[in-house]
C-alpha cells in the first residue's frame, strides 16, 4: 500500500489547521490597537466588574452598587468572576474582557502580581483598569479605589478585639486567601499595632479560610481545638467572620471566645442578636462599587488619567480627588453593633 | 471476609483420586482465628485504633473533650455513606466518580426545598434527596450497562455534567444555615446516647447494605460480575440489571449523604463535595475492595472511610500541616493496592505450589 | 480443485477510507464551529482570539500528545494534572530561593520524569491497574504540591518571562508557545504512526499477550509512555506557571479530565489499540474553540463544563454504538468481542 490512509489524513489535517489559523488571524490590525466591533456601539461605556470570586455576598453588594452607577450614566454592565478566589483564576476573564473591547475593567485582585501581565495586555488593547477593594501593584492598573486607609481598617479591628477581651489574652486571625493583597496589608498593620500598643495581647496564629465558607468553618474549629486558651478571633473578611460566628454560636465557646472583624450586617445580624458577636466593622460595599464604576467611566471618557490631583464626580457620592499612588479613598470604616444593625440592609 | 481460605474441604464427588487440597489439620478455633487475623478489615480497624491512640497520647483532648468525641464519630458519617455506595460499584468492576457532584445537587436541593416550601416535613426532604440521587445514579448505570462504555469515562463525564448543573442552578447563590429549620440542623449535631444521629444513620445503612450484599442473590451476583463479567453473562446472570442496580444504589447513597451534608454544615454552596469522590475511592481501596472487582466488603470500605477522615483530623494535631492530607491519602491508596497485589501474588503462588505438589 | 477469487485490497474505496474516519469527522466539526463562530459571535474573528485560544489550551494540547500514547496502549494516566501542579510548585519555590527560571524548569522536568517512572513502574512491572495507580498518584503528587506550598501562591515571577509567554510572532498573533507545541506534535505523530515503537503501542492496546509473544517489550514500552506523560506534564506545568504568573499547589486541578475528554473526542478508543494524533489535535482544538466562543458570549464556565462532559459521553457512546451498528450489519456470525467494537479489514487471502 503506497499511501496509508493515515498519511493522507495527516496531510489533510495539516492543510485544514493552516486554513484555520489563517482564518483566525484574519482580524484587522495588530494586537496593539483596540479591536473594532463587538461590545461598544457609539459612545456607550462597557464596564465589567471582576470580583475576587462570585458567590461572595460582599461582592454581590459592591457589584450591585456598580450596576446602579453604570445604569445611571448609561453604560453597559457586566459581572464575571471565578468560583474560587485563586490568583490565576481571574486571568481568563481579563483576557475575555480585552477580547470584547471592554472600556473599563473594575477588578478586586486575588494577588498583587499574578494578573499583571494579563492586565498589561488588556490596557494595551485599550481597556482602562480600575482596582477596588484589593489592589495590584501600581504599575498594572490605572487607578485604585480603596474603601478606607489600610491603617484605619487595621486599627478599628484591633481596637474592637482588644476592648472586648479587656486588653489581655490570646487572639488569632482568620483571614481570606493567603495571597490577598488587602488582607495581607491589614494583617501586617494589625501585627504592628498589637506589638506596639497592646503588650498583653498575644497573636498566636493566622489561618486562611480562602474566602470559602466551608474552609473557614473548619479552620475555626481547628483554631479552637489547637488553642484552648483563645479569647478572640479577628476575621478581616466577611466570609470568614460569618463562618466563625456560625461555628462558635453552636459550640461551647460561645460567649467565651470573642468574634469580630469585617462583616456584612445581613450575615451577622443573627449572631449579634444571639450574643456571639458584640460588634464588627465595615463600610458600605455598594458605595465602593458605585464609586469604582464612576472612576472607570471617568478614565474611559479620558476625563482623568488617574494621576494624583485629578478630580471626578461620582454621581450621588459627590466629588473625589485622586491621592498618592493613584488611589481614591471612599471614607472611614463604620462599626456595627446591636444598637444600629437593624438600620442596614446589605 | 475478603480472603478465601487456602484450606478447603475436599469436594464430595469421589473422583477416585486423592483430593488436591487436604482437609485442614488445624482446629476450627485456629482456623477462625487465622481468618480473623488475616482479614483486611481487622487490620485497618487496628490501624484506626493505633492512629487514635497515638494522637490521644499527644493531645488528650483529641478523644476526651466532649466536642471531639462527637466530632470523631460525626465527621466520617458522610464519607461512610459514599464509601459504601462506591464499594458496591467497585465490586462489580466499575467505578463511580460522579458521587461528589451528586452530593452537591442533593445538598442544594435540600436547601432549596426548605427555602421554597416552608414547613415541608423533614422526611420528605430525605426521600427527595435519595430519589434524586438514585435517578442520577440510574443515568450512570444505564449509560454504562447499555452503552457498554467503561464506567470511568461515563462517570468522568457525569462528574462534569452534574457539577455544571448544580453550578448553573445555584449560580453564586448560597443556602445559609438560617434558611433551614432548626429541627433539621439539629440533626447535624444531635446525639442519642452520645452517638451522633448522622453516624447512626450511616451505620444502619452500612449494616443493611452489608447484609444484603452478603446474603441475597443479587448481592452475590455483584461479586460474580466483578470477578469475571464474561463468565457471569454466559452463566446467565442478569449482568445489566445488577450493574444498573449498583449505580442506582451508589447514586441514592450519594443523594442521602447530600442531605446529611446540608444538616451537618448548614451552608451549601455549589462547591460542596468537590473532590470527595477521590476520598470515596481511596476509602474503598484502602478498605480491601479490589479495584478490579469481585472481592472486598462494605465493612472494610466503611472502616477505610473512618480511617481516612481520622487521619485527616489527626494530622494537624500531630504537628503536620493539614496541607499534607491529600499526599497521605495518595500514599495510602498506593500502599493498599501494592499490598493487595503482593498478597494475591503470594496466594496464587501458594495455590500453584499446592497444585503442583500433589 | 482450486478456486481462485480475487479480493479487493480494501472493502471501501480510498476516498471513503480517508474521509469517513472519526478523526476527519472531528476536524470537519471543528471547521464548521470556527466558521459559525466567526460569523455569529462578535469579536471572535478579532486578532486576540487565536492567541488567547492557544495560550489557554496549550497545556491541554501538550499533555494530550503523550496521553494519546498512554490510552492507545490500553492504560490511562489520571495523574497528569497533579504533575502539572507539582512542577508549578517546584518552579515557584526554586525561583523564590533565587534559582533562575530555566534551571528551575529543568529540575521540574526531571521530577516529572520521576513521577512518570513511578507510575510506569507500578503499572508495567508490578502489574497494577493503571486506573488505581494513577488515582493514587493523582492524590500523592497533588498532595505533595499542596503540602509544599500550602495555599500560598508564589507570584513573584520576572515580568520578562511572564510577558514573553504572551508575546509571539507576527505582532503577537502566533504565540511563542506554538513552537514547542508544533515540535512535540510532529515528534509524537511520527512516533505513533511511523515507527515500530508506535506500532508496538497499538499492538499492546489490542492484545498485550500477543504483543509480548511477537517480541514487543511490553513492560518497557508502557514504562516509556508513562515517563513521556510525566515529562510533558512537567513542561506544561512550567508553562502554566509563567502564563498565569502564579505557582500554587492546586494549579490545573481537573485538567486531566479535559485532556482525556479531548483525546477520546478525537477518536482514540478508551480500550486501546485505535486512534490517530490528528484526531486528538482536532479534539483539543474543538473543545478550545467552543470554550473560547462561549466565553466571549459570557457563558459561564459551568455551562462550558457541562458541554464538555456531554461531548465526552456522546463521543464515547457513539464509538460504541457505531461499532455495534456495523457489527449488526455484518451479521454476528463471528465470535463477537463484546468489549471491543473494531473495524475489520478484509485482507486479500487466497482460498484453497
Amino acid at each position: 500500500m503506497k499511501f496509508s490512509k493515515k498519511r493522507i489524513s495527516t496531510v489533510g489535517a495539516l492543510v485544514t489547521s493552516l486554513a484555520l489559523m489563517t482564518s483566525a488571524c484574519g482580524g484587522s490590525g495588530t494586537i496593539g490597537s483596540s479591536s473594532s466591533g463587538g461590545g461598544n456601539s457609539g459612545g456607550k461605556v462597557t464596564v465589567t466588574f471582576l470580583p475576587k470570586n462570585l458567590g461572595n455576598p460582599y461582592f454581590d453588594t459592591s457589584d450591585k452598587g456598580g450596576k446602579e452607577a453604570v445604569s445611571e450614566f448609561g453604560g453597559t454592565f457586566q459581572e464575571v468572576g471565578p468560583d474560587a478566589a485563586s490568583p490565576d483564576a481571574q486571568v481568563p476573564f481579563i483576557n475575555t474582557a480585552a477580547q470584547q473591547g471592554v472600556k473599563a475593567l473594575v477588578i478586586s485582585a486575588n494577588d498583587p502580581k499574578a494578573i499583571g501581565s494579563a492586565l498589561t495586555q488588556a490596557r494595551s488593547a485599550g481597556t482602562k483598569v480600575v482596582t477596588f477593594d484589593s489592589d495590584t501593584e501600581p504599575q498594572y492598573r490605572d487607578l485604585f479605589v480603596n474603601q478606607a486607609s489600610a491603617e484605619g481598617i487595621a486599627k478599628v479591628e484591633v481596637d474592637m478585639v482588644t476592648k472586648l477581651i479587656k486588653d489581655s489574652g490570646e487572639v488569632a486571625i482568620l483571614s481570606a486567601a493567603a495571597n490577598a493583597t488587602n488582607q495581607n496589608a491589614w494583617i501586617k498593620l494589625m501585627k504592628a499595632d498589637l506589638a506596639k500598643n497592646h503588650p498583653n495581647v498575644k497573636l498566636v496564629d493566622t489561618v486562611y479560610g480562602n474566602d470559602d465558607d466551608q474552609t473557614s468553618f473548619d479552620k475555626t474549629a481547628a483554631l479552637l481545638q489547637s488553642h484552648p486558651n483563645l479569647k478572640g478571633i479577628i476575621s478581616p473578611t466577611t466570609v470568614g467572620i460569618a463562618a466563625a460566628a456560625r461555628y462558635i454560636s453552636t459550640s461551647k465557646s460561645k460567649g467565651k471566645v470573642v468574634v469580630t472583624g469585617l462583616g456584612t450586617p445581613n450575615q451577622m445580624r443573627k449572631y449579634v442578636k444571639d450574643g456571639t458577636v458584640q460588634e464588627f466593622a465595615l463600610w458600605n460595599p455598594a458605595d465602593l462599587g458605585y464609586l469604582a464604576a464612576y472612576a472607570g467611566k471617568a478614565l474611559a471618557d479620558k476625563k482623568i488619567t488617574g494621576k494624583k490631583g485629578d478630580t471626578f464626580t461620582a454621581g450621588k457620592l459627590g466629588k473625589y480627588t485622586v491621592g498618592a499612588d493613584n488611589t481614591v479613598l471612599l471614607g472611614d470604616p463604620f462599626v456595627f453593633d446591636k444598637s444600629n444593625i437593624d438600620k442596614f440592609k446589605f | 471476609m475478603s480472603e478465601t481460605s487456602t484450606q478447603r474441604e475436599p469436594s464430595s464427588v469421589d473422583t477416585g483420586t486423592a483430593p488436591i487440597v487436604h482437609p485442614s489439620s488445624r482446629s476450627p478455633m485456629n482456623r477462625v482465628l487465622t481468618t480473623v487475623v488475616r482479614s483486611r478489615e481487622i487490620a485497618i480497624a487496628l490501624a484506626l485504633l493505633l492512629v487514635i491512640a497515638a494522637t490521644t497520647v499527644t493531645t488528650p483532648s483529641f478523644l476526651f473533650s466532649s466536642n471531639s468525641w462527637r466530632d470523631l464519630l460525626l465527621t466520617p458519617a458522610i464519607l461512610i455513606l459514599l464509601a459504601v455506595g462506591e464499594a458496591v460499584v467497585v465490586i462489580t468492576r466499575n467505578v463511580d466518580l460522579s458521587v461528589g457532584s451528586t452530593l452537591a445537587i442533593t445538598a442544594y436541593l435540600t436547601g432549596r426545598l426548605f427555602v421554597d416550601q416552608p414547613g415541608i416535613p423533614i422526611v420528605v426532604v430525605f426521600l427527595a434527596g435519595i430519589v434524586v440521587g438514585g435517578a442520577l445514579g440510574l443515568v450512570n448505570g444505564l449509560l454504562v450497562a447499555l452503552g457498554r462504555v467503561p464506567a470511568l469515562v461515563i462517570t468522568l463525564g457525569t462528574l462534569y455534567i452534574y457539577r455544571g448543573l448544580v453550578l448553573t442552578w445555584a449560580g453564586s447563590n448560597r443556602i445559609n444555615a438560617s434558611d433551614m429549620p432548626d429541627g433539621f440542623l439539629g440533626l447535624g449535631t444531635k446525639t442519642i446516647l452520645s452517638i451522633p444521629v448522622l453516624t447512626i444513620i450511616a451505620v444502619v445503612v452500612l449494616a443493611v447494605v452489608g447484609y444484603f450484599l452478603y446474603t441475597s442473590r443479587s448481592g452475590r451476583d455483584m461479586y460474580a460480575i466483578g470477578s469475571d463479567p464474561e463468565a457471569a453473562k454466559l452463566y446467565g446472570l442478569k449482568v445489566r440489571q445488577r450493574v444498573v442496580g449498583a449505580f442506582v444504589l451508589s447514586g441514592a447513597l450519594a443523594g442521602l449523604s447530600g442531605v446529611l451534608y446540608a444538616a451537618r454544615y448548614g451552608t451549601i454552596s455549589s462547591g460542596a463535595g468537590v473532590g470527595i469522590e477521590l476520598q470515596a475511592v481511596g476509602a474503598v481501596v484502602i478498605g480491601g475492595v479490589a479495584i478490579f472487582g469481585g472481592s472486598g466488603t462494605v465493612w472494610g470500605a466503611a472502616i477505610g472511610a473512618v480511617l481516612l477522615v481520622t487521619i485527616n483530623r489527626a494530622l494537624p494535631i500531630l504537628g503536620i500541616q493539614d496541607f499534607w492530607q491529600q499526599a497521605v491519602v495518595g500514599a495510602l491508596i498506593l500502599g493498599a493496592i501494592v499490598l493487595d497485589r503482593v498478597l494475591s501474588a503470594r496466594r496464587s503462588r501458594k495455590l500453584i505450589e499446592a497444585r503442583d505438589a500433589s | 480443485m482450486t478456486m481462485t477469487r480475487s479480493y479487493p485490497a480494501h472493502a471501501h474505496p480510498l476516498w471513503r477510507r480517508v474521509l469517513m474516519t472519526r478523526e476527519v469527522a472531528v476536524i470537519a466539526l471543528l471547521v464548521v464551529v470556527v466558521l459559525w463562530a466567526s460569523a455569529t459571535i462578535p469579536n471572535f474573528s478579532g486578532p486576540l482570539t487565536f492567541p488567547f485560544l492557544i495560550l489557554d489550551s496549550a497545556p491541554i494540547l501538550l499533555i494530550a500528545l503523550p496521553m494519546t500514547l498512554v490510552i492507545v496502549t490500553g492504560e490511562i494516566d489520571l495523574s497528569v494534572a497533579s504533575v502539572v501542579g507539582l512542577s508549578s510548585v517546584l518552579v515557584g519555590m526554586l525561583h523564590q530561593d533565587g534559582m533562575s527560571i530555566p534551571l528551575a524548569g529543568l529540575i521540574a522536568l526531571v521530577v516529572g520524569v520521576l513521577c512518570g517512572l513511578l507510575n510506569g513502574f507500578l503499572v508495567a512491572y508490578v502489574g497494577l491497574p493503571s486506573l488505581a495507580v494513577t488515582i493514587g498518584t493523582l492524590a500523592l503528587y497533588r498532595g505533595v504540591a499542596v503540602g509544599l506550598l500550602g495555599t500560598t501562591a508564589v507570584t513573584d515571577f520576572p515580568f520578562k518571562w511572564t510577558n514573553l509567554i504572551q508575546q509571539g510572532f507576527a505582532g503577537g498573533r502566533l504565540p511563542f508557545v506554538l513552537v514547542p507545541i508544533v515540535v512535540l506534535a510532529v515528534v509524537f505523530a511520527a512516533l505513533l504512526h511511523f515507527t515500530s515503537f508506535g506500532r508496538g503501542l497499538f499492538d499492546i492496546g489490542l492484545n498485550a499477550e500477543a504483543a509480548h509473544f511477537s517480541g514487543v517489550n511490553v513492560a518497557r514500552t508502557k514504562l516509556t509512555v508513562f515517563v513521556l506523560a510525566g515529562a510533558v506534564s512537567a513542561f506544561a506545568g512550567v508553562y502554566y506557571t509563567l502564563r498565569y504568573g502564579s505557582a500554587r499547589g492546586d494549579n490545573a486541578t481537573g485538567l486531566e479530565l479535559q485532556v482525556i475528554a479531548a483525546v477520546l473526542l478525537g477518536g482514540v478508543s478508551i480500550f486501546g489499540g485505535r486512534g490517530a494524533l490528528h484526531g486528538v489535535l482536532g479534539g483539543v482544538l474543538l473543545i478550545a474553540v467552543i470554550s473560547s466562543a462561549l466565553r466571549l458570549e459570557n457563558v459561564t464556565v459551568n455551562v462550558i463544563n457541562i458541554i464538555i462532559g456531554l461531548l465526552l459521553v456522546l463521543s464515547v457512546m457513539s464509538t460504541s454504538l457505531l461499532g455495534w451498528a456495523s457489527k449488526m450489519r455484518r451479521g454476528a456470525g463471528v465470535r463477537g468481542d463484546h468489549a471491543r467494537p473494531q473495524k475489520r479489514r478484509v485482507t486479500s487471502s487466497p482460498l484453497q
